[in-house]
């Protein structure tokens, strides 16, 4: 009984954190457009959160790189259980152009596990939102 | 035993802490709502405080490493306490004006602080560099606010000449509010300002400063205890504007149905006075507040309570 009601406020209520794992600015600018009001995600709960402690799902976008590896790491240890990760973008998903650079260590879902892959040079605002979407359905 | 029931009652049932934390909820409901629409969006659904308190209660609480544990957990408990005190006081006197003691006035003002008190308690035992700024900037903020806070109190006190809830009601049944004399409308604006910085709202968000310093003395929470700030905050919303009605505009008369309805209209009014000023404002600097409330806020209140002096 208490779990059911919990799911349903964790559904009705996402706080999102913003970790950007030096991207190249693209998608982070698509997730501000997919916060301001004319998609207006507050409709659904979904608010923006200044600390990893209060985030329920970690959008992470860009490519880990030996600076920011370590990092992102630790800021999903930071997020308190339970939590998901949205990986926003190619270069997330798949490090996509910069394979071969010299600083690329891992994907990110090496790092850190990661529940939706969001592809996309950057993916709109209405695909976030599918996205997320496809996420609650996924909680139980 | 019979006494000791009712008092619990009071203090977990009926105007305690269920009731005001309902009301607050949906008062923080109101806040987002109204907000939405003056950006022109749609806004949450009514049931969106409910289902964030419901998460946050069934996630895990972290205690960050070398913080001072008993403070950190016990703090959001003691800013809970202190709301629920306050209402459950405010409230018993406005059913019955006899439920009143000498000095309740004073208990209540020293009680509004509790939740304060909490954050700075709070951010200073988490051990994080933003919490401690955030705690020593809602510090500042209480020091700014309790001044002009008092003299506006205190012209109520001076007009009535008593420091019983009771009695100040009973004065503005007899004498119409307070708010329709010159010192009393003063004393009203003055600590309607006073009410947007002890809610921490724009533009006295100045401990919280999402854009600045994170979620300022409540960052390093989550979960559960997180949940009881977010509480206590909502609490406020309906608290501080029932004081506000207590002390300026008469309170509630519950014998018929109109009276109520009255009182609603008038906490609506105050409520949406607040949600407008928080959204046509930008934030203040800490300097820029201590400054706002030592300076034309204090002047304000002084001159309503001369006013009160020579009878206004």
């Amino acid at each position: 009984m208490l779990k059911k009601i919990f799911t349903w406020g964790l559904k009705k209520s996402l706080w999102v954190y913003h970790a950007g794992a030096s991207a190249c600015n693209n998608c982070d600018i698509e997730i501000l457009d997919l916060l301001t009001p004319k998609f207006d995600v507050e409709r659904f709960g979904i608010v923006l959160v200044g600390s990893p402690r209060h985030a329920d799902v970690l959008l992470v976008t860009g490519v880990a790189n030996r600076q920011t590896a370590p990092r992102l790491k630790n800021l999903y240890d930071q997020v308190p259980n339970p939590k998901v990760v949205i990986a926003i973008g190619s270069c997330a998903c798949s490090a996509h152009m910069f394979r071969d650079s010299y600083n690329y260590v891992k994907p990110i879902d090496e790092i850190i596990p990661v529940d939706i892959y969001l592809p996309g040079c950057p993916p709109k605002p209405e695909a976030m939102i599918d996205a997320v979407v496809k996420l609650l359905g996924k909680i139980k | 035993m019979f006494d000791l029931l009712r008092l619990m009652f009071a203090f977990i049932i009926m105007p305690g802490f269920l009731f005001t934390a309902v009301v607050g909820l949906l008062a923080t409901w109101v806040d987002r709502k109204v907000t939405a629409r003056v950006q022109y969006r749609q806004g949450p659904p009514w049931f969106q405080p409910f289902a964030d308190l419901a998460k946050l209660l069934g996630k895990e609480t972290i205690v960050p490493e070398g913080a001072a544990k008993a403070v950190f957990l016990g703090a959001p408990l003691i800013g809970l306490a202190g709301a629920t005190l306050v209402s459950t006081i405010i409230w018993m006197v406005n059913f019955s004006h006899g439920v009143t003691f000498i000095g309740d006035l004073i208990v209540v003002l020293y009680l509004l602080t509790l939740p304060s008190l909490a954050i700075i308690f709070g951010g200073s035992a988490s051990r994080n560099p933003l919490s401690a700024i955030g705690a020593s900037r809602e510090m500042k903020l209480i020091l700014a606010y309790e001044l002009p806070f008092i003299l506006a109190v205190f012209t109520v006190v001076l007009r009535t000449g008593s420091i019983m809830f009771g009695n100040i009601l009973g004065y503005q049944l007899a004498n119409g509010m307070m708010i329709q004399s010159c010192s009393g409308l003063i004393a009203f604006l003055v600590a309607l300002i006073v009410v947007q910085a002890k809610l921490g709202v724009v533009p006295f968000d100045i401990p919280e400063a999402e854009q600045e310093i994170a979620a300022g003395a409540l960052l390093e929470y989550s979960g559960p205890a997180l949940a009881v700030y977010k509480l206590s905050r909502a609490m406020m919303y309906f608290i501080l504007p029932v004081l506000l009605i207590t002390l300026f505009m008469g309170g509630i008369d519950l014998s018929f149905w109109g009276g109520i309805a009255w009182f609603i209209i008038k906490y609506v009014i105050i409520l949406t006075l607040i949600i407008l000023i928080k959204n046509t404002n930008p934030r203040l600097r800490t300097d820029q507040a201590v400054r706002f409330f030592w300076g034309p806020v204090t002047a304000l209140a002084a001159i309503g309570f001369i006013l009160a002096m020579v009878g206004w």
